[in-house]
């Protein structure tokens, strides 16, 4: 579906949407179920802002290899996703989402960062864009951080992740998938498998 | 704590209160606030209170017939009319 | 204002609405509070058969779609369960009551959702019974509740915007897809033929002699049918009822009887996934409970 040889620009902008798309998507599992109902309303808002830059992200890579979003998000095969084994555990302590979300933030500043400062005017022209929602994003990490930061909990997840979170911004780092990867692109694609190539 | 929210719908246009969330603090207050009343862009502005900030008055008193503050105060049509009959403008205007 | 349950009644009954800290009869609050708070309960357990498919939407568009429709369900949780504490029950004692299984949810969400063809069904169809019962709340004697019901309602006209779409979409796909529709119309087309409850005239429901509810249960069915038959009939689905169709004359629609004792045995917690709905709820909050012990501790 798509070349296994990818320009540059195209594999820089689908790792930064699998990122997204994968942590969107995990972060929505919250969607219904989170610890109270204000966070509840909040956290979807990130989750779907996230899904909502991946897209962004494929759209602009799918102009460069001739192909749709919803194919670069959908129709690859597990391993030929980029994203770092961060986003793809599946998280369902409070405290470690919060842990994975903040660290996440930490690193996506700084990708963003230098993304703007890109000589590729629609990648830095993008990476302004998401980085004005990312902005509130980090705000939220941030509270969440202070009120959780001398939870033993909330200390002991952060440091589980945290040599995760450098592949983030260190594609050398990117090697390999976790098992979850698989599980999670199974439940995303069921439905668009059940019946290959229709209109959803 | 609860927070009460007021929204305003489009710059120009009074605060109405929204409703209210529940949170530990201001920043937790106001960032839900932004999603629960703003999340599709329905408000241009929102004013987040703690609940306790809010002094509410429901008796208003009025004995003593203080009908000068009110329309019911001036009753011009039947003195406009006498007016219109002495100036000899009546007719005209009735038409 | 009134200050005794016969004035109380009149004026309620010409339209008058009254605020959280007017006096109002006891009868009155009890009911109010129960009916809001399974309002509540019916949201906060709505958003579970659809979360289901959140993580597994088959666009990008759709996913967005679906989880901004369960925020908001969560959202209207949110609000109308804030109505409820302001009438005295906090909303974690709601939440308790809930999971125990001592309240009330909706009879539609009490059953499982199997194919991404309930997902439009129920946007669609379940929504849609859904604003009806809304809209007539907007009327509702207690003004607090009303007045939340504007942003519910509004918020509710996007999901069936998304459902006629995920149908639309799904009737002019593949034959696998349109029977996807079909199949899921048949199983949801009983539930909610119970969803406005059993044909009890206003006159004797309390509900509406309180202006809680400003229509019967049989005029909110009516109002159903008469909306949504002729756009499932245009697209050319059936609707398993082989008795339905409108009396020209009196405008009245003609149906089966829909089946009271099922509608009662689910509402009192015997659905086929009541258990597995509460369970999750029950194993969401004790997971989390520390976190609210922690974040909302001032806050209670």
């Amino acid at each position: 579906m798509v070349s296994p040889v990818l320009s540059e620009r195209a594999q820089l902008l689908v790792a930064i949407a699998d990122d997204e798309l994968i942590l969107g998507w995990r972060d929505s599992e919250w969607t219904g179920i989170a610890p109270f109902l204000e966070e509840d309303v909040a956290f979807s808002s990130i989750a779907q802002n996230e899904v909502g830059h991946a897209r962004a992200l494929y759209e602009l890579a799918a102009r460069d290899l001739d192909t749709t979003a919803d194919a670069l998000a959908f129709d690859r095969k597990p391993e030929e996703y980029r994203c770092a084994q961060l986003v793809e555990l599946r998280l369902p302590e409070w405290e470690r989402t919060i842990a994975r979300h903040y660290l996440y933030e930490q690193a996506d500043a700084e990708r963003l960062e230098r993304l703007k400062t890109s000589d590729d005017e629609e990648v830095a022209g993008l990476a302004a864009k998401i980085d004005r929602e990312e902005a509130y994003h980090r705000l939220h990490a941030e509270m969440w951080f202070e009120r959780l930061k001398d939870e033993p909990r909330f200390t002991a997840a952060l440091e589980e992740l945290r040599p995760l979170a450098a592949a983030v911004n260190d594609p050398s780092l990117r090697n390999g998938h976790t098992p979850e990867l698989a599980e999670i692109w199974e439940q995303m694609t069921e439905v668009r498998r059940s019946v290959p190539g229709a209109t959803w | 704590m609860i927070y009460e929210v007021f929204r305003q719908e489009r710059k120009g246009q009074a605060f109405q209160h929204a409703g209210s969330v529940e949170a530990p603090d201001e920043q937790f207050a106001e960032a839900y606030a932004r999603e629960q009343y703003g999340r599709r862009g329905e408000s241009a502005a929102l004013w987040v209170v703690e609940r306790e900030a809010i002094h509410p008055i429901e008796d208003f008193v009025d004995e003593l017939n203080r009908n000068y503050h009110r329309v019911d105060g001036y009753p011009l049509k039947q003195k406009l009319k006498e007016a219109r009959e002495r100036a000899g403008t009546s007719k005209e205007r009735a038409i | 204002m009134a200050d005794s349950e016969q004035e109380f009644l009149e004026y309620v009954q010409s339209g008058g609405q009254v605020e959280t800290d007017d006096w109002m009869p006891d009868e009155y609050r009890a009911r109010l509070r129960k009916f809001i708070e399974m309002h509540g309960n019916s949201e906060l357990m709505g958003v579970l058969p659809e979360r289901e498919w959140i993580l597994r939407a088959p666009t990008l568009q759709r996913k967005l779609a679906l989880t901004a429709k369960v925020q908001d369900e969560v959202g209207h949780a949110q609000l109308i369960y804030r109505v409820v504490e302001d009438l005295g029950k906090p909303r974690e004692q709601c939440l308790d009551d809930l999971i125990s299984g001592k309240s009330k949810f909706h009879n539609v969400f009490h059953y499982p959702t199997k194919t991404w063809g309930d997902v439009g069904v129920i946007a669609w169809l379940v929504d849609a019974a859904a604003i009806i019962s809304q809209k007539a709340l907007l009327k509702c004697s207690y003004a607090p509740y009303a007045r939340i019901m504007k942003k519910i309602c509004w918020e509710e006209s996007f999901h069936i915007l998304h459902g006629r779409d995920v149908i639309l979409t799904l009737m002019l796909g593949t034959e696998e897809q349109r029977e996807l529709v079909q199949e899921a119309l048949n199983r949801w087309w009983g539930p909610l033929m119970q969803f406005h409850g059993n044909p009890i005239p206003p006159d004797e429901d309390p509900m509406y002699q309180w202006r809680i509810k400003s229509q019967g249960n049989d005029e909110a069915r009516q109002q159903f049918l008469d909306g949504y038959v002729p756009q499932i009939w245009e697209l050319g689905l059936t609707v398993p009822d082989p008795e339905l169709r409108k009396d020209e004359e009196t405008g009245r629609w003609h149906y089966t009887e829909p089946d009271w004792d099922e509608l009662m045995s689910v509402v009192t917690g015997h659905g086929p996934k009541t258990e597995d709905r509460l369970d999750l709820r029950r194993k969401a909050r004790e997971s989390s409970a520390w976190i609210r012990s922690v974040v909302l501790a001032e806050a209670a």
